[in-house]
C-alpha cells in the first residue's frame, strides 16, 4: 500500500506501484489538468510539484511517489489563479493550451527557486517543455511578469 | 433547412469587393429551422426564446448563446468567429456563452483546415448577428408605438433617443421571438466605425479554462463505464496480422481482452489501420498489455519502400521532363541558346504534425447509434467514417467535439475516431482509444516529401530570362485514390503554379510519386516544399548576380498587376479570383514594408551573423519574412530576431493573429532545424521526442515581430501563411552568414544544429 498526499489530500493506492504518476493522476483520480504527451519524460506537458520540485510525472512510478507530497495544476493555487496563471493570462500566451499546465508547473517551481531569472536561467528551467503551437516568446515574458509580481 | 445563398451578389465590408469564396466552396449555408425540423442534437442557442439562427440564441435575462461550429486548436477561432455575431449583434461581449457545436451539416462544412474559418464564415456570423438585431429593433419599435427607423442598439439594448426609452436585449427577445424572421436584403449591417469587435479582437474564451486545466481535450473526456484501449497496428503501411498471441498480455493487471482490428482495403482514407486492441481499465495497463502482444505480421508491398532510396528516384523523375501544369514562352528555346545558366535541386523529407495532444477518441455504440467524444478537426467526416465502418446512418453517429491539444492537419483526418467506434461496437463499453507518441509519429499522415529542380537562364544583369521548375512529391490525393500520381491543383496551386514573378519565358511542371505512406496535409501543406524552393532559388540567383536579394525579389516580381491564370487549373484555395485577385502589389508592399521594418541593408553584420528574406502568398495571405541568424564555428545556429508583415485583408483578430505568425516562426523552426521522417523496410524509423525533435525554447526565434497590414480587403488565412516565408528566409539568411546554400531540409545535412 503506498501513502501519498495529492493537493493536501492524504490518499493510498495499493495498484500497480510501477504505474505511472501522471495515470494515477487522470485515471484513477479522474484530474486530468496534467497531460500525457510523450510518456517518456521528453515534452513536460505532465510537470506536477513533488515534494516543491517540477517533476514528469509520466515517468514517476508510484513506488517512488511513496510518501511524497505532489501539487497538480488543480492545487496550484488554493485561492483564485497563482501569479503564474495570471501572468499567463495577461501575456495572453497560450494557443491550444495543451502544454500550458506543465509549463506553468514548471515555471511556477522555476520561481520558487530564483526570483529573478535571466533569459539563460528560463531557457535552462524551460527546455524540457515542449509547445508546439510556438509560445515560446509570451512563456519568456510571462515569466518575467510573474517574477515582477512575486518579487 | 438548409439554404445556400449567392453571396455573389452581396457586396463585402465597404462596396466594391465581392465575398464570393465561400459559394465557392459550396459552404454557405443560411440555415433557419422551420417547426417540423428534428435535431439530432439541439443546443442551448436551439433551445433560447429567440433563435433565428442555429448560429444564435438570445436569452430573456439577456444571455446570447453563440454556437462555435468550428473546431479550436489553437487559432482562437472558437472565439473570432463569435465576434464578429457579437459586433453585428452589438452584444455585450461579457454575456455571451460560446457552445461548441457538434458535427452537423446545418452549420455547413465544419473542417477546420485550410485557414479558411473567418473567410468563409465571416459573413455568416454578420447575418446571424444583423438578423437578432433587427428584429430585436423591430420588437421595441412595436412595442413603444414608434418607426423602427427611430430605434437604434447601443450595448446589448435597443433605443429610442427622442423619447429616452431603452430597452436590454432580454426584455425585448420574447416579443422578436414573435416575428417573422427578416429576408436578407432588408438587414443592415454595421458601417466599419461602429464596429466594436471586428479588427480589435478578445483573447481566447477559453483562456482561463486553459491555464487552470479545467478545459476539456479529447485526452480529457470521460464516460461511466469506460475502458481504455491501445492498439498495436500494422508497422507497414498496408499490412496485415498473419497471426498474434495474447497469453501474456491478458495477465497484465487491468487488461480485459484483446481485440482484432480488421485492415484497412486500399485506398486508406479514414479507415483504421487494423491490427490488436488491447483493453483494459486504465490507460497504463492497455499500454503494458500491448508491449506484451506477440504478433506475427504480413507486411505487404510497401515493405520495398525505403526512403533513401525513394528521395533518389524521386530527384531522378525532377531531372526528366515533366507534366506542364504552367508556362509562358519557350524555355527551352532560351536554355538551346546557351548562355549563363544556374540549375539546383531542393528537397524537403516527410515531416510529421507532432500536436502535442497526441491522437485520442472516446466513443459509445450503444442501441444502434454511436456517441463521439473526440479532439476532431473535422466532426463531419467523423460521421463520414464511423458511419461507414459500422453500417449506419451518418445521422445516427452524434460527434462532441473537445478542445483539440494542436491539430495542424492530423486531426480533420479521424482514423483514430473510427478505431474507438469500432472497438466500442466489439466490446460492447463505451472505449477510449489512446494512442502514444510513438503512435502518433509512427502512424500518420505526413507532409509530402518533395524533390524539386530548379534551371534559370540570366540576362547580363543576373535576371532569369527563362525558368524552370519542377517539383515531385506523392500527392494527398494518393491516401483517397490508390492510382494517385501526380499532383491536383489543389496542391500544385500551394506556391507552385502562381510563381508570381514577370518573366517572360517560364515552365512550371509536376512529375509523378507512388505513395508508400499515407500523405496527409500538415500547416501549409505544398508551400512549405515549394515556398522554400522558390524563396531559395530566387536567393541563389541574386546572390550569383552580387545584387541585393531584396532588390532582386522585387525586380522579379515586377510591376504591381493581377496574375493572368487564364488556361492554368488554378484554384485559388476554393475562392473566386475576383473575390480574391492574386495581387502582386500586395507582395511587393509586404516585402518592403518588412524591409523597412527589420532595418534591412541598414544594421551591420558581423561574421557568422546574416539576414535573408522570403515573400510568399498562401491562403490568400500575403506574407514577407525576414529572418536574422547567428552561426558559431561550432555551427550551432541562434535565431536572434524574426520580422514579418502580413495583409491578409481584413482581419478580425490582430492579436490572435499575431500570435499565430509567432507561432509560425516556431513551427517553421522546426521544420528547417530537424523536421525530418524517414522510412526503412517501409516502417517510420522515429518514434517520439528524442528522434523527431520538434524546437525548444532555447532553439526558437528570440524575438518575433509581426506586423499586420491594415486592409480592407476581404479576410484571409492566418493560421498557416506564416510558416512558408520563415523557412525559406531563415535559410537564405544562414547563406548571408556562412556561405552555405541549405538545399536539402533539415539543416543538420549541412553541420547545422
Amino acid at each position: 500500500m503506498i501513502q501519498l498526499k495529492v493537493n493536501g489530500a492524504g490518499l493510498s493506492f495499493d495498484g500497480d506501484p510501477e504505474m505511472p504518476l501522471l495515470w494515477y493522476l487522470r485515471d484513477v483520480l479522474g484530474l486530468t489538468g496534467s497531460k500525457f504527451g510523450c510518456g517518456i519524460g521528453l515534452c513536460g506537458a505532465c510537470t506536477v510539484h513533488v515534494n516543491g520540485q517540477a517533476t514528469r510525472s509520466c515517468v514517476t512510478v508510484m513506488r517512488d511517489a511513496a510518501d511524497k507530497e505532489v501539487i497538480t495544476i488543480e492545487g496550484l493555487e488554493k485561492n483564485g489563479l497563482h501569479p503564474v496563471q495570471k501572468a499567463w493570462m495577461q501575456i495572453n500566451v497560450p494557443q491550444c493550451g495543451y502544454c500550458q499546465v506543465g509549463q506553468i508547473m514548471q515555471a511556477a517551481a522555476l520561481l520558487n527557486s530564483k526570483t529573478r531569472p535571466t533569459d539563460d536561467e528560463i531557457h535552462e528551467a524551460m527546455s524540457g517543455n515542449i509547445c508546439r503551437c510556438g509560445t515560446y516568446q509570451r512563456i519568456r515574458a510571462a515569466i518575467k511578469a510573474a517574477a515582477g509580481e512575486m518579487a | 433547412m438548409s439554404t445556400i445563398e449567392n453571396v455573389s451578389r452581396r457586396r463585402f465590408l465597404t462596396g466594391g469587393i465581392i465575398a464570393a469564396g465561400a459559394l465557392v466552396l459550396g459552404v454557405h449555408y443560411y440555415p433557419k429551422l422551420s417547426s417540423g425540423d428534428k435535431l439530432p442534437h439541439d443546443t442551448n442557442a436551439d433551445r433560447a426564446k429567440l433563435h433565428p439562427s442555429v448560429y444564435l440564441g438570445i436569452e430573456p435575462d439577456g444571455t446570447v448563446w453563440i454556437v462555435a461550429s468550428r473546431s479550436e486548436m489553437g487559432t482562437t477561432s472558437r472565439t473570432t468567429l463569435p465576434l464578429v455575431l457579437a459586433d453585428e449583434l452589438d452584444a455585450d461581449w461579457k454575456r455571451v456563452k460560446i457552445e461548441q457545436a457538434i458535427g452537423d451539416k446545418r452549420y455547413g462544412d465544419q473542417n477546420t483546415d485550410g485557414s479558411h474559418s473567418v473567410r468563409s464564415y465571416y459573413d455568416a456570423m454578420r447575418e446571424a448577428g444583423a438578423t437578432a438585431r433587427f428584429m430585436l429593433i423591430q420588437a421595441a419599435a412595436k412595442q413603444w408605438g414608434v418607426p423602427a427607423t427611430e430605434c437604434e442598439t447601443e450595448l446589448h439594448a435597443v433605443v429610442h433617443r427622442s423619447s429616452n426609452r431603452r430597452a436590454d436585449y432580454g426584455e425585448l427577445a420574447s416579443a422578436a421571438a414573435k416575428l417573422p424572421i427578416p429576408k436578407t436584403e432588408d438587414l443592415k449591417f454595421k458601417p466599419k466605425s461602429a464596429w466594436r469587435y471586428v479588427g480589435k479582437g478578445e483573447v481566447s474564451y477559453d483562456l482561463e479554462a486553459l491555464v487552470t486545466g479545467k478545459a476539456v481535450y479529447g485526452m480529457d473526456a470521460r464516460v461511466d463505464g469506460m475502458v481504455y484501449a491501445s492498439v498495436e497496428r500494422p508497422p507497414v503501411l498496408g499490412g496485415k496480422v498473419k497471426s498474434y498471441d495474447d497469453k501474456e498480455a491478458l495477465k497484465v493487471a487491468g487488461v480485459r481482452q484483446t481485440v482484432p482490428l480488421d485492415p484497412f482495403r486500399p485506398p486508406p482514407a479514414f479507415q483504421p489501420l487494423g491490427g490488436v486492441a488491447v483493453i483494459a481499465d486504465n490507460t497504463w495497463a492497455a499500454f503494458q498489455g500491448r508491449k506484451k502482444l506477440n504478433i506475427s505480421w504480413d507486411n505487404g508491398a510497401n515493405e520495398a519502400y525505403n526512403s533513401a532510396d525513394y528521395k533518389k528516384e524521386l530527384q531522378e523523375t525532377t531531372h526528366k521532363s515533366c507534366k506542364v501544369a504552367r508556362s509562358a514562352g519557350d524555355v527551352d528555346a532560351v536554355f538551346t541558346k546557351g548562355g549563363k545558366t544556374l540549375e539546383a535541386d531542393y528537397y524537403v523529407p516527410l515531416l510529421a504534425h507532432a500536436a502535442m495532444e497526441p491522437l485520442v477518441a472516446l466513443a459509445e455504440f450503444k442501441d444502434g447509434k454511436v456517441t463521439v467524444w473526440a479532439p476532431t478537426q473535422n466532426p463531419q467526416a467523423v460521421q463520414d467514417i464511423v458511419s461507414k465502418e459500422l453500417g449506419i446512418s451518418p445521422n445516427d453517429v452524434i460527434c462532441h467535439v473537445t478542445l483539440l491539444g494542436g491539430g495542424f492537419g492530423r486531426k480533420s483526418k479521424p482514423d483514430y475516431v473510427a478505431e474507438a467506434a469500432v472497438l466500442s461496437k466489439k466490446v460492447g463499453r463505451p472505449v477510449k482509444v489512446v494512442w502514444t507518441r510513438e503512435d502518433d509519429i509512427k502512424f500518420d499522415y505526413y507532409n509530402a516529401v518533395a524533390a524539386m529542380y530548379f534551371k534559370a537562364s540570366v540576362d547580363a544583369k543576373g535576371k532569369p530570362t527563362a525558368w524552370l521548375q519542377r517539383s515531385v512529391f506523392p500527392p494527398i490525393t494518393s491516401t483517397f485514390d490508390v492510382n494517385a500520381v501526380y499532383g491536383d491543383p489543389p496542391h500544385l496551386q500551394q506556391g507552385w503554379t502562381d510563381l508570381p514573378y514577370d518573366l517572360p519565358n517560364i515552365s512550371i511542371e509536376n512529375g509523378p510519386a507512388k505513395a508508400h505512406v499515407r500523405i496527409g496535409w500538415l500547416r501549409s501543406v505544398a508551400n512549405i516544399y515549394h515556398g522554400f524552393g522558390i524563396q531559395c532559388f530566387t536567393d541563389e540567383l541574386a546572390n550569383r548576380a552580387h545584387r541585393d536579394p531584396l532588390e532582386y525579389l522585387l525586380d522579379l516580381i515586377g510591376k504591381p498587376r493581377t496574375i493572368d491564370f487564364n488556361g492554368v487549373s488554378y484554384p485559388n484555395y476554393g475562392a473566386s479570383l475576383e473575390a480574391y485577385p492574386w495581387e502582386t502589389g500586395r507582395l511587393r508592399r509586404v516585402a518592403e514594408m518588412v524591409a523597412e521594418k527589420s532595418g534591412w541593408g541598414k544594421r551591420k553584420h558581423s561574421k557568422g551573423s546574416g539576414v535573408g528574406i522570403a515573400a510568399h502568398r498562401s491562403f490568400l495571405t500575403y506574407v514577407a519574412t525576414v529572418v536574422e541568424v547567428e552561426v558559431n564555428d561550432q555551427g550551432e545556429v541562434r535565431i536572434p530576431r524574426v520580422d514579418t508583415v502580413l495583409d491578409a485583408g481584413l482581419v478580425v483578430n490582430p492579436e490572435a493573429t499575431r500570435a499565430q505568425f509567432e507561432g509560425a516562426a516556431v513551427f517553421g523552426t522546426s521544420v528547417a532545424r530537424s523536421g525530418q521522417i524517414t522510412a526503412t523496410k517501409g516502417a517510420i524509423d522515429q518514434s517520439n521526442f528524442q528522434d523527431y525533435t520538434v524546437a525548444r525554447i532555447n532553439e526558437v526565434p528570440s524575438q518575433t515581430n509581426v506586423y499586420v497590414v491594415d486592409s480592407d480587403a476581404p479576410p484571409a488565412g492566418v493560421g498557416e501563411p506564416g510558416v512558408p516565408p520563415f523557412i525559406a528566409a531563415f535559410c537564405n539568411a544562414i547563406y548571408a552568414a556562412t556561405g552555405k546554400r541549405v538545399r536539402d531540409l533539415p539543416i543538420t545535412n549541412y553541420g547545422l544544429s
